[in-house]
């Protein structure tokens, strides 16, 4: 199937770009290792307050930080992508014969990748902090910010391709990802939220995402809100992936 | 179709919608175009920047969708058969498109992928552009730190990749120091032995008219006048001959002789220079010397200049396209 070999082309060739500067890889783990290192000491004084049990604020503090690194590690590919529509690449590749959704395909799945090894990388550094983690519930989360990374990309390189210059991509990236994780209780529970807040953050996809992720760290399967997590951001990463597409298909038109 | 057009195209109109302040603002960049390029020809698009060229260019590409108007490429129709266009046409757009931080083969080899190449075939196939193009003291580097003339090369190169009978070059040239255009103008030429198809936009003129077996000129998004270079000339008029005598008077009398002499199509004397426009004026500019010598009215020096495509330009746009260029 042609799809799938110019998908595994792209996603090749995407990710000889990444290697070539390895070291991007871990600056972008740099927040969430500083939030870890700096901010998580405060939650640990907070014990025993709603959402956060007496001595187990590190397992609530991880399963969210790490949809932060979800968001906020994929939200800025976007840059990328205006580099190569600025050199004439992604031109070039919509006269070949390729499969265009591979086109984009190739660069979200290469995003998740990336993002998933990060997520791995920084819990490990969370062990030593007292994390406690089902290794099952832990995979399964794994698939969430997957999902996560690829509709915060496809976000980005939606935009991008209908702007194609920086200096509109960056503050409108800026004004999705920070009212999306203020809402989604990734720092603080929103057990913790007054009532109207907690409804607003009820709109937003990705706060059934944190509460899924945290439920599965803790291991407890039989809960509908894994489910929930689940239907609602796969829902939304297609969604976004289609107009990301379709902002694509745009520029030959 | 007929058998050797390549590209046929009937009333092919673009127009740009664009949502600005006052509302929508319609952009018409190509106004009903009608192209005939033959099988195995240089086909030149000339004009100035703005004129249409690319969009037209991109429209034949299937990268730009016509708002109006019909188009056969290779055969196939441009509207429903896009993907057998795709796999068959080469491309080269004016920004080039070589992906600036891998190295050109590895550019070259992903290109023939994308063709449906395997891995073997792709590799062969790039190692022989890589040859043919001479780029092998440059390939393994990165393309962002090639010159000019070296990244012109490796688009050329990921355009004819897969070896189509039609390449479309969008001013393969533009920006490029002399050396590398004559490399370059060399190397196109060759394509056109090897049988390969041109069609190339260009706005230089010496470009258009050197390498170019037909050349339709476009302005404003219509197409002015097609023909041969030498066919293009000869519309314009006659050859320009200039005299000039050591005097005002000397120069009179040989104005006076000039016109009894021969059938002129305009003649001017300024100072002491006479500016003669005559048909054939290669030929005729000996004989004229000499009844200008055995009547004593010594020319000091003389010009002839043959019409250029500037001049053709002029005749139909009543603008010189030099000056578009540098605007």
């Amino acid at each position: 199937m042609t799809l799938l070999r110019d998908t595994k082309l792209m996603f090749i060739r995407n990710m000889q770009h990444t290697l070539r500067n390895p070291v991007f890889v871990f600056v972008s783990m740099f927040q969430p290792l500083m939030y870890l290192l700096l901010f998580m000491p405060l939650l640990n004084g907070l014990g025993g307050v709603p959402g956060i049990p007496f001595g187990k604020a590190v397992d609530v503090f991880i399963p969210g930080l790490l949809v932060l690194q979800a968001l906020f590690g994929t939200a800025f590919v976007g840059f990328s992508l205006i580099d190569d529509i600025r050199s004439g690449v992604i031109e070039r590749f919509l006269v070949t014969p390729a499969k265009r959704p591979a086109i984009l395909l190739g660069r979200v799945l290469r995003d998740a990748v990336i993002l998933l090894l990060q997520c791995v990388l920084i819990t490990l550094v969370a062990i030593p902090f007292g994390l406690s983690v089902n290794i099952y519930g832990f995979s399964l989360s794994l698939v969430l910010y997957a999902l996560i990374g690829i509709t915060m990309a496809s976000i980005s390189y939606g935009f991008a391709l209908i702007y194609k210059i920086e200096d509109a991509l960056a503050p409108t990236l800026n004004t999705i990802t920070l009212p999306v994780s203020l809402l989604s209780g990734i720092i603080l529970p929103l057990a913790l939220a007054p009532i109207w807040l907690q409804d607003i953050a009820k709109i937003n996809p990705f706060s059934y995402a944190v509460n899924a992720t945290r439920t599965l760290f803790a291991g407890n399967f039989n809960n509908i809100g894994i489910l929930e997590g689940f239907v609602i951001i796969g829902v939304l990463a297609t969604l976004v992936f289609l107009w990301g597409l379709r902002s694509l298909n745009k520029m030959a038109s | 179709m007929v058998d050797d057009l390549v590209i046929q195209t009937s009333r092919l109109r673009k127009t740009f919608f664009s949502k600005g302040r006052g509302g929508k603002k319609e952009v018409e960049a190509v106004k009903g175009i009608d192209l005939s390029v033959r099988k195995g020809k240089i086909f030149g698009f000339l004009g100035p920047n703005g004129a249409g060229k690319s969009t037209t260019q991109k429209m034949l590409s299937t990268l730009l969708c016509p708002t109006d108007g019909e188009a056969k490429v290779l055969g196939y129709d441009l509207a429903s058969q896009q993907e057998q266009i795709r796999q068959n046409i080469g491309c080269v757009s004016q920004t080039g498109g070589a992906d600036l931080s891998s190295t050109g083969l590895e550019n070259l080899v992903l290109q023939a992928q994308l063709y449906g190449l395997d891995d073997l075939t792709a590799k062969k196939y790039a190692s022989e552009f890589v040859e043919r193009f001479q780029m092998s003291s440059f390939i393994e580097r990165p393309a962002q730190s090639y010159s000019g003339g070296q990244k012109r090369r490796l688009d050329i190169a990921l355009g004819m990749i897969h070896h189509p009978q039609l390449l479309l070059l969008d001013e393969p040239t533009t920006g490029l120091d002399p050396q590398s255009r004559a490399y370059l103008w060399g190397e196109i030429r060759k394509l056109k032995d090897a049988g390969v198809t041109i069609f190339l936009t260009t706005q230089y003129m010496d470009e258009a008219d050197k390498l170019c077996d037909v050349i339709a000129i476009i302005d404003d998004g219509k197409i002015i006048v097609t023909g041969t270079p030498s066919e293009l000339k000869s519309s314009v008029g006659g050859d320009t001959i200039v005299f000039s005598f050591q005097s005002e008077e000397i120069a009179g009398k040989a104005e006076t002789l000039l016109t009894q002499k021969v059938k002129v199509e305009k003649i001017q004397t300024k100072n002491n220079t006479v500016h003669l426009t005559i048909k054939d004026g290669e030929i005729i500019m000996p004989d004229l010397l000499r009844s200008l010598d055995t009547n004593g009215l010594e020319a000091q020096t003389v010009t002839l200049s043959r019409p250029s495509l500037d001049d053709v330009f002029l005749k139909y746009t009543g603008r010189s396209l030099r000056e578009d260029t540098i605007k």
